[in-house]
């Protein structure tokens, strides 16, 4: 067993090591992030002006629809099951995932899925354009015949992330080394083990309501249509019962990674570790009792108006702790500012903008103004590209060395850094002005009074892209060579993952460690 | 027996890459199918994926005999199950609780009750019953309607009652077939286990019976409004489970009295599926009232 | 530790009371420069209106006042505790202490917002004893309006020219937030809304109102209005409809009563004219000339104004075999839709008979369709009735 790995790509397809997993699940992230936002990109360029210039309207909707499913389930959530892959065995001393083969099998069906998803772009009457939340009944009887593909990828992605989903858990309560306590375990794998029950119970729910919508469109009945008795309202607590503890999946790991990093740069104990592992446990609670949050103007009775809106509002508790808990551990810290540490701190504070946001769309009477607007765009923008991409982003420079056993290269990622930090607050902030001007989400093209911020959002948008590129170009230089890194990498981090040498052993902890 | 300190991480496998290949093509060739495709697509996937999960759970049995499994390794086995299971749970929970939210708001709206029961202008003379027999459209457009109600529901009396009858025996008879297991006694054991596959088969008989009945002579179909819906879909993936539950059950069967697998105190195999066969029988129950009892 | 701790404290309260002293002032300012920029929610025309604007600026001001001191906590130990400055790490990671107190404050703050919250959505929801009911269903891509109690019943179409969409004429003031029949509404009158749709949904939002209010198909919601001023208030369709759903904006025009009331009974003349044309017979090129209209406004959003359609999805007219087969299957098609894809909606329940008429010879005869008849309102009406 301690032998390295197989020569030739049949090592990528056989194989039943966590590490190999880990990367290729983080490459395929990649690149889906490189898809999406290139759709992201022409988006932007459509609205660079007002009128239409580049795509159709029937083009531009399929690019949003497959934006906004391609970032969600190809960038965001198999990043952080990459991540997981790699570091969860390694922090809680196992010496691999506990279901190996199925890790593998979670892994490959991705690619696959993916590769269905977007060829409905080359289908007779295009991909999906009904959005990302495919709301009923323009997702049924009005969908294109690609639907039925987007469907069956939409399921087996969900198996995919269930059995991932089972192997994070069984690895978390099964395999860690002795002495390594509930209580002592890191917070990113806190996060994922909560993140991996979230995942467990809202994706079965995903396959039932596109069930429901392939029986609908193939099978003649009744769900999402009043003819026969059903309601498309239906629809959206059943997808939003899944939808809104989905945007936490990609969010709870995100503060695991945070509060790894920021107590190694600030040279201080993380503050008030077990009330951040209840606060994440709370704000798992929370989201499946806040879905309707997204539907308060579809007119439901005032009861449910009310229940939602309050329920919404308890969330911003359990988030402060967490955000004051960092603050804290900066607080009176001895802090450097690596590239890791500088994405977690834009993503304290940028999160942050974004949670306030969120907060304010919680108000109900509120949202009736900001409902799809770009304010809502904002707004997730801001939790999810400085919140779950950063997170990611600042995991990727904080292990890398231990992945690779080579230090990245610290002048391009702090350019990195900055030229994305700035790309991201002229893509999105002037999304809140235009969105409370009053500018509808999922449109091609605008009245003249948005005209300016529109403008100023897409060089935004291109200069946040061209940043990825210095990424990539890091990452790939990390890869081949570079500065050795120490054991230890940074300066007395925590956690057993810096007690094994860079590059980490192909097979790490075959017999266990003993924690303390 | 390995020990904790030595958990066998499997070689490399080519399982899993053909158990992708398997689920892609049967997800894509579903989908081409149904878009009036052909069928072949779908056809191979799942013949595929069938060999695959043949030869996938025979590597593993065969690893177990060889004693390569620490009781770590089955820790996790059982964990994954379980949580299977709930994920199963779930995935029935979004069908009742649509059911629920059909029978609680839209239909009493559509009527004209509550908050939104204006809607009923939209559909004048239209009234909220359930077992919904006329349809909104039906009040509306009479018998131009595309979606036109039921005739007649399922009696929950008759048939349904004998299949609770059978699937609450069929859980007392795999559990005594667990017993006889774990006290060595295979006779007894294959019995038990023999009589709870028969079970599992009568009880699909009867359903299939039941929607024979309900399709041509009570004009309760799929297509047959809300009410058809969702027992259809309801029942359907319950039967659906059933009968992968009893394949489960016949193959645990067919592995102790051919190869005479399963030991006393090792046996998660059967296990397992008499785990899930207790989750069908417990979603039967929630069926039988909700949808049969109640519905009726 | 306890130090830090006490530090901690200290500053909290101190950048806690800061903004507060200073909030005041410069919500009055920045609100000014705020409202000319147009970077902010509309303070809008009605009572709701403008409680939503000052419960949005509250929740605004409440977020800003918490992130100074969070940020500024942050700022300053990034300013003061580097190492580059030499400053040693404290190592203190614990106090219950506080985080109850992170805990219970925030919640205050919270139950705070609420109360106001709460009562504005009572006002929002109270549809009672309006004086005027008007029915809004959503179509893909437009809206009906029908005045309830009277013959008044229209659609409201995008009037932009596709030459402003498609870069070829320049752009005018209302681009995209114009409509052919605006509608018309009296000021200082309570007026429910009765939301529906007839395909998929669409939102009926004007922000000047604070109105958003999903438009479900087989569902009706309801809203209301009261407007003070007379003036022409715009918005749009808010929720994903399709192709051109950044293409169905609604315009109200709030006039005085009196106004109001005489637009109306012009209206009901108008549909009752149209009537009486159904039976008239038409020339070919009237019908033409017509036809011509009504395709431009009706059916060019998916067949395209050069009939040629759009490949996959909306075929074309022309050449199309419908078309320029029997009269029957041409009727039935428009008439009643398209029994396979419902975009192809039942014409026969939106345009008047004569327009009917029109679009049909129209199609027949335009896009080198060469059919050379034509039909007639009455032949229409037969068909309806058939
Ligand atoms: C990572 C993803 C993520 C996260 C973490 C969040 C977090 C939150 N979101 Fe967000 N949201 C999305 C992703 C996310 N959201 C997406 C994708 C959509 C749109 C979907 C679509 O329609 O396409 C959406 C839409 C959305 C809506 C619907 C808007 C609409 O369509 O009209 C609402 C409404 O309530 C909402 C609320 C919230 C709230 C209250 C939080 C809270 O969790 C935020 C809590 C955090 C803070 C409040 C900041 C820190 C706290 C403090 C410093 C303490 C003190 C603060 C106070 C007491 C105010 N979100
Ligand atoms: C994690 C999720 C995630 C992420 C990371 C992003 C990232 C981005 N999003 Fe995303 N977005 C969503 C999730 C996400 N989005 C969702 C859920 C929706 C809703 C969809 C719906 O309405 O249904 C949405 C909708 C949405 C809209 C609204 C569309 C509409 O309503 O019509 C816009 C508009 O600007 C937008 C822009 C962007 C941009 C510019 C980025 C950028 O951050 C992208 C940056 C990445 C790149 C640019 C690619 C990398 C670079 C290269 C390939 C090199 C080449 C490039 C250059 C040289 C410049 N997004
Ligand atoms: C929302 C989109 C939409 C609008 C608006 C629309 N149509 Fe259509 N039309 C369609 C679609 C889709 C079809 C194809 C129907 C089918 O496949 O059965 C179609 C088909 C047709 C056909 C048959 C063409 C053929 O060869 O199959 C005719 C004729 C037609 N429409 C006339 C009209 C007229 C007249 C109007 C306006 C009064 C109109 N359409 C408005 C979507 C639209
Ligand atoms: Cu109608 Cu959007
Ligand atoms: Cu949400």
């Amino acid at each position: 067993m301690a032998h390295g790995p197989k020569p030739g790509f049949t090592r990528w397809l056989y194989t039943t090591n966590h590490k190999d997993i880990g990367s290729m699940y983080l490459w395929f992230s990649f690149a889906m992030f490189l898809l999406g936002g290139c759709m992201a990109l022409v988006i932007r360029a459509e609205l660079f002006q007002p009128g239409l210039q580049i795509v159709q309207p029937e083009f531009f909707n399929q690019m949003t629809t497959m934006h906004g499913l391609i970032m969600v389930f190809g960038a965001v959530m198999p990043a952080f099951v990459g991540l997981a892959n790699w570091m969860v065995p390694m922090m809680i001393g196992a010496p691999d995932m506990a279901l190996p083969r199925m890790n593998n099998w979670s892994f490959w069906i991705l690619p696959f899925a993916f590769a269905m998803l977007t060829s409905t772009l080359f289908m007779e009457g295009g991909a999906p354009n009904f959005g990302w939340t495919f709301y009923a009944p323009l997702s049924t009887e009005y969908a294109p015949p690609s639907v039925t593909f987007f469907i069956f990828a939409v399921h087996i992605m969900g198996a995919s992330s269930i059995m991932g989903a089972i192997n994070i858990v069984a690895t978390i309560l099964n395999m860690r080394a002795p002495g390594m306590t509930l209580m002592k375990m890191p917070l990113f794998v806190w996060t994922w083990l909560i993140t991996a029950y979230l995942l467990i119970a809202v994706m079965p729910v995903l396959a039932g309501v596109v069930t429901m919508m392939l029986m609908d469109i193939h099978f003649g009945t009744s769900f999402f249509s009043a003819a026969g008795g059903g309601d498309p309202v239906l629809f959206q607590h059943v997808f939003w019962f899944f939808g809104h503890p989905e945007v936490y999946i990609m969010i709870l790991p995100a503060f695991g990674i945070v509060s790894a990093i920021i107590p190694t740069f600030a040279r201080k104990p993380l503050f008030g570790y077990s009330s951040m592992v209840y606060a994440t446990a709370s704000i798992a609670f929370l989201s499946f009792i806040v879905w309707a949050h997204h539907m308060f103007t579809v007119g439901m009775p005032i009861a449910g108006e009310l229940f939602f809106m309050y329920a919404t509002m308890l969330i911003a508790v359990p988030t402060g702790v967490k955000v004051f808990n960092w603050v804290s551990t900066m607080f009176r810290g001895s802090m450097t500012f690596e590239t890791p540490m500088l994405f977690s701190i834009a993503f304290v504070i940028l999160f942050t903008l974004g949670g306030f946001s969120g907060l304010m769309l919680a108000i109900a009477p509120a949202d009736f103004q900001y409902h799809d607007t770009y304010f809502v765009v904002a707004h997730f923008h801001y939790v999810l590209v400085p919140g779950a991409i950063f997170s990611i982003t600042a995991g990727v420079y904080y292990w890398l060395p231990k992945w690779t056993g080579n230090m990245y290269n610290e002048t391009m990622g702090k350019v990195h850094f900055w030229m994305a930090f700035v790309g991201l607050n002229v893509t999105f902030f002037p999304m809140h002005f235009v969105g409370l001007a009053g500018m509808p989400r999922r449109i091609p093209d605008y009245a003249l009074q948005f005209a300016d911020f529109n403008q100023i959002a897409s060089v935004g948008a291109f200069l946040f892209g061209a940043a990825q590129i210095v990424f990539l170009f890091n990452v790939i230089r990390t890869v081949q060579g570079g500065k050795k890194a120490t054991d230890e990498v940074w300066e007395n981090p925590e956690g057993l993952e810096w007690s094994v040498p860079s590059p980490a052993p192909y097979h790490t902890f075959s017999t266990p460690p003993v924690v303390r | 027996m390995a020990t904790e300190s030595s958990y066998y991480v499997p070689e490399q496998s080519r399982l899993p890459i053909f158990a992708t290949i398997g689920l892609f093509l049967t997800a894509f060739g579903a989908a081409s199918w149904i878009n009036g495709g052909s069928s072949y697509i779908f056809f191979a996937g799942a013949l595929s994926m069938a060999t695959v999960l043949w030869f996938w759970f025979a590597t593993v049995i065969k690893e177990n005999m060889q004693g390569l499994n620490s009781d770590q390794l089955k820790r996790s086995y059982v964990w994954g199950m379980g949580w299977f299971i709930f994920s199963e749970v779930m995935f029935f929970a979004a069908f009742f609780g649509a059911l629920y939210y059909i029978r609680t708001f839209a239909l009493p709206w559509l009527g004209g009750e509550g908050d939104r029961g204006s809607s009923n202008m939209l559909w004048d003379g239209f009234q909220n019953t359930w077992p919904l027999m006329v349809t909104p459209e039906q009040a509306v457009a009479g018998d131009s309607a595309k979606v036109v109600g039921p005739k007649g529901i399922i009696d929950p009396w008759h048939l349904p009652l004998l299949n609770t009858v059978l699937l609450l025996a069929s859980s007392v008879t795999v559990h005594i077939a667990h017993v006889y297991l774990k006290k060595g006694k295979r006779q007894g054991f294959n019995l038990w286990l023999g009589a709870t596959v028969v079970l599992g088969f009568t009880f699909l008989f009867f359903q299939v019976e039941e929607y024979l009945e309900a399709y041509q002579q009570l004009g309760l179909t799929l297509e047959s409004g809300i009410y058809g819906t969702t027992f259809f879909m309801l029942t359907g993936f319950h039967g659906a489970h059933v009968t992968l539950g009893t394949i489960m059950l016949l193959i645990m069967l067919l592995r102790s009295v051919i190869a005479h697998h399963f030991k006393p105190d090792d046996h998660f195999g059967f296990e397992a599926a008499s785990w899930y066969w207790h989750f069908v029988d417990v979603v039967w129950v929630g069926l039988f009232i909700f949808v049969y009892v109640l519905g009726a | 530790m306890l130090m830090g701790l006490k530090r901690l404290f200290a500053f909290l309260t101190l950048s806690a009371l800061a903004p507060g002293a200073f909030a005041q002032e410069a919500a009055e300012k920045a609100q000014e420069g705020v409202q000319r920029w147009g970077v902010n929610m509309t303070q809008g025309v009605t009572e709701v209106s403008r409680t939503t604007y000052d419960l949005h600026m509250l929740i605004f001001w409440i977020c800003v006042a918490i992130g100074v001191v969070v940020f500024g906590v942050m700022f300053y130990s990034m300013w003061r505790h580097r190492k580059s400055k030499g400053y040693k790490a404290a190592q203190f990671h614990e106090s219950t202490l506080v985080e109850l107190a992170w805990t219970i404050v925030p919640t205050l703050i919270l139950v705070g917002m609420a109360f106001p919250a709460t009562k504005t959505l009572y006002d929002i929801y109270d549809t009672k004893e309006a004086d005027l009911d008007i029915m809004i269903t959503g179509y893909q891509w437009k809206w009906k309006y029908d005045y309830l109690g009277s013959d008044v019943s229209f659609f409201s179409n995008l009037s932009t020219p596709l030459t402003q969409i498609n870069n070829q004429q320049a752009k005018t003031e209302n681009y995209l937030l114009e409509v052919d029949e605006p509608m018309v509404v009296p000021i200082n009158k309570k007026i429910r809304f009765l939301i529906t749709a007839n395909d998929v949904i669409h939102a009926w939002w004007v922000p000047d109102l604070a109105v958003k209010k999903d438009a479900i198909p087989g569902f009706v919601n309801e809203s209301w209005t009261r407007i003070d001023e007379p003036g022409i208030y715009r918005g749009q369709c808010a929720e994903l409809c399709g192709k051109d759903h950044g293409f169905m904006p609604i315009v109200v025009k709030a006039v005085p009563e009196d106004e109001y009331h005489s637009w109306l009974s012009e209206r009901a003349e108008q549909a009752a004219l149209i009537k009486e044309l159904t039976n008239k017979t038409f020339t070919f090129d009237e019908l033409y000339e017509r036809g011509k209209k009504v395709y431009n406004s009706a059916c060019a959003a998916c067949h395209q104004p050069n009939g040629q359609g759009v490949p996959g999805a909306f075929p074309a007219i022309a050449g199309s075999q419908v078309a320029t087969g029997g009269m029957d299957s041409h009727l039935s098609m428009v008439v009643n839709g398209s029994p396979n894809n419902p975009a192809m909606q039942a014409f026969g329940a939106q345009l008047n008979e004569v327009d009917l008429a029109a679009v049909i010879t129209y199609q027949r005869n335009a896009f080198g369709n060469n059919m050379g008849d034509t039909v007639q309102p009455i032949d229409i009406l037969n068909f309806k009735n058939k």
